[in-house]
C-alpha cells in the first residue's frame, strides 16, 4: 500500500482524493453562503453551527486545512517532477491543437487560487479564530450575516473575489473530470460526467461571485 | 511546392544542438513527409553536407519508428497518422515547417531527429507479455470464451505501435498512454489476467524509473496518437494498479 502512493499513479490518485474532498467542501461552503441571499437568520444559524460544532471545528477543520495544504504542495511537487521529465523544450509547440488551455495551466490557476486562499485566511479565517479561541469574545449567534455583508462593502475585496473565482472555474473545468479519470473512473470521460463537471465548474464559482456582488450592491 | 525547413541538428548525444534552416523546392503534394526529407538529404549529400538523421523503417504506419515533431505536433498536423503517412498536401507552397526530435528526458537525442526509445523496451520487458508455460495439458486458447467487447477493446489497445508520440506530445512527458495500452491489452483477456497484478506493478515501477513525467489528463496523447489509443486505457491501468496494491 505504501508502495502504491510512492508510484506516479498513486500520487495522481492522492491528488484526486484531495480534490474530491475540496470539491465537497466547496459545495457546502457555497450552500451556506447562498443562504445569506435568502435569509439572514438561516445564514446565521448555519454559520453558528459550523463555527461552534466541535466535530466541525476540531475534526473537519484540521482535515480541511491538511487537504488544502496537501493538494497544493503535491501539485507543486508533481509540476517540478514533470518539468524535469523534459529538460529541453520544443522550439515550436502547438498545445492548442490537442488540449485545452485549462488542462495545460492547472499550476497557474492553482497558484492564483492559493493566493486567494491566503488572502481569505487573513481576511476571514484568522479574525474568526481570534474571535473564538484567542480573544475569547462572547459568541453572538446573530453576528455572522452582518460580518459577511460588511466584508463585501469594499470594491477591491469584491474585485479580488471575482478574479479568484474566475481562476477557480478555469481550474475546475479541467480538474473535476480529471480527478475522476485519475481514480480510474471510466465515467470521467463520458459525456454525462463531462457535463456535470462543466456545470459544477461554472455554476459554483458563478454563484460565489453572485453572492459577493449581491451583498456589495445592497449596501 | 517550395518550402523552408527549420530542422534540429545535433551531432551526437553529447553535443549541443540547434535549429538550422534549409530550403527545398519542387516538392510534390503527393509525397509523404519522409520522401520530402529524402529529397532534402539527396540535396545535402550532393552538396557534400551531412544528411539529416531520422528514424524510419516500414513507411506504412505500422512499425512505430518515425518520430518527428512537426510544427509543434507529434507526427505533424494530420490525425491518426504517423510521420511516414503524413502527406505534403497538408502544407502549402511557401510554408515554413519546424521539425524537431521527440523531446523527453527518457528519450535522449542520439543524433539530429533520432531519439533513443529503448526506455519503452525496458517497460515492455518488465511485464508486457504473458508467460506461456506449457505443462502438457495447456488449454487451447481458442477454447476460452472471450466476449466480443473485451476482444475489441484488447485489440484496440494492442494497436499501439510504441512510437512515443504520447510522450512527445504530453506536457509532462508522461508514458501513461503507452503503458496503459500495454497493461490493458493483457488485462482484458483471460490469458493475461493470471499475471495482471505483477504486470501492472512492474511496468509502472519501470515507467517511473525511466524518468517519465506524471499524467495530468490533458488528453493530448489521445489526440496525437497515430493509432487512436483511448485515454480509457490510462483509467484502466489506474484501476489495475489500485486492484494490485490493496
Amino acid at each position: 500500500m505504501s508502495g502504491f502512493f510512492k508510484s506516479s499513479i498513486g500520487r495522481k490518485v492522492a491528488m484526486a482524493l484531495s480534490a474530491f474532498f475540496l470539491m465537497i467542501f466547496l459545495l457546502q461552503h457555497f450552500v451556506i453562503n447562498l443562504l445569506s441571499v435568502f435569509s439572514a437568520d438561516a445564514f446565521n444559524e448555519a454559520s453558528h453551527f459550523m463555527g461552534t460544532n466541535p466535530l466541525i471545528q476540531f475534526v473537519m477543520q484540521p482535515i480541511l486545512i491538511f487537504g488544502v495544504v496537501f493538494h497544493f504542495v503535491m501539485g507543486f511537487v508533481l509540476e517540478i517532477k514533470n518539468k524535469k521529465a523534459r529538460q529541453v523544450s520544443y522550439v515550436s509547440n502547438n498545445g492548442n491543437a490537442n488540449s485545452t488551455w485549462m488542462s495545460r495551466n492547472m499550476i497557474y490557476s492553482g497558484a492564483a487560487i492559493l493566493a486567494f486562499i491566503v488572502l481569505h485566511f487573513i481576511d476571514f479565517w484568522i479574525p474568526e479564530i481570534n474571535h473564538k479561541y484567542i480573544a475569547f469574545l462572547p459568541e453572538d449567534p446573530t453576528r455572522y450575516f452582518g460580518e459577511l455583508h460588511h466584508k463585501f462593502e469594499n470594491p477591491i475585496r469584491v474585485g479580488a473575489y471575482v478574479i479568484a473565482f474566475v481562476f477557480l472555474a478555469l481550474h475546475l473545468l479541467h480538474g473535476f473530470t480529471s480527478a475522476f479519470q485519475s481514480v480510474g473512473a471510466t465515467a470521467g470521460r463520458k459525456k454525462t460526467m463531462k457535463d456535470i463537471g462543466k456545470a459544477y465548474a461554472i455554476l459554483i464559482p458563478l454563484g460565489f461571485i453572485f453572492i459577493a456582488l449581491y451583498h456589495h450592491l445592497n449596501h | 511546392m517550395n518550402l523552408t525547413l527549420k530542422i534540429w541538428r545535433q551531432k551526437d548525444s553529447k553535443s549541443k544542438g540547434q535549429m538550422v534552416d534549409y530550403k527545398v523546392s519542387d516538392i510534390s503534394e503527393h509525397m509523404s513527409f519522409l520522401e520530402m526529407m529524402d529529397v532534402l538529404n539527396e540535396q545535402l549529400v550532393a552538396k557534400g553536407e551531412e544528411p539529416v538523421a531520422f528514424d524510419h523503417d516500414c513507411r506504412e504506419g505500422i512499425c512505430g519508428m518515425c518520430s518527428m515533431y512537426i510544427n509543434g505536433e507529434a507526427h505533424g498536423p494530420d490525425r491518426g497518422v504517423t510521420t511516414c503517412q503524413l502527406h505534403m498536401r497538408m502544407f502549402k507552397d511557401g510554408d515554413t515547417i519546424t521539425i524537431e526530435p521527440f523531446r523527453a528526458a527518457a528519450f535522449p537525442v542520439i543524433k539530429d531527429l533520432v531519439v533513443d526509445r529503448t526506455s519503452f523496451d525496458r517497460i515492455q520487458q518488465a511485464g508486457g507479455y504473458i508467460s506461456v508455460n506449457t505443462s502438457g495439458n495447456t488449454q487451447d486458447a481458442n477454447a476460452i470464451p472471450i466476449s466480443k467487447h473485451a476482444a475489441d477493446e484488447a485489440m484496440d489497445a494492442a494497436t499501439c505501435i510504441g512510437c512515443g508520440a504520447c510522450v512527445a506530445t504530453c506536457k509532462n512527458s508522461s508514458a501513461m498512454l503507452f503503458v496503459g495500452a500495454k497493461v490493458s491489452q493483457y488485462a482484458l483477456l483471460p490469458q493475461g489476467q493470471v499475471e495482471a497484478a505483477d504486470r501492472v506493478r512492474n511496468m509502472v515501477a519501470q515507467m517511473d524509473l525511466e524518468g517519465f513525467g506524471n499524467c495530468t489528463n490533458t488528453g493530448a496523447c489521445e489526440i496525437e496518437c497515430p493509432k487512436g489509443i483511448s485515454l480509457e486505457n490510462i483509467a484502466r491501468m489506474n484501476r489495475e494498479l489500485l486492484k494490485a496494491s490493496f
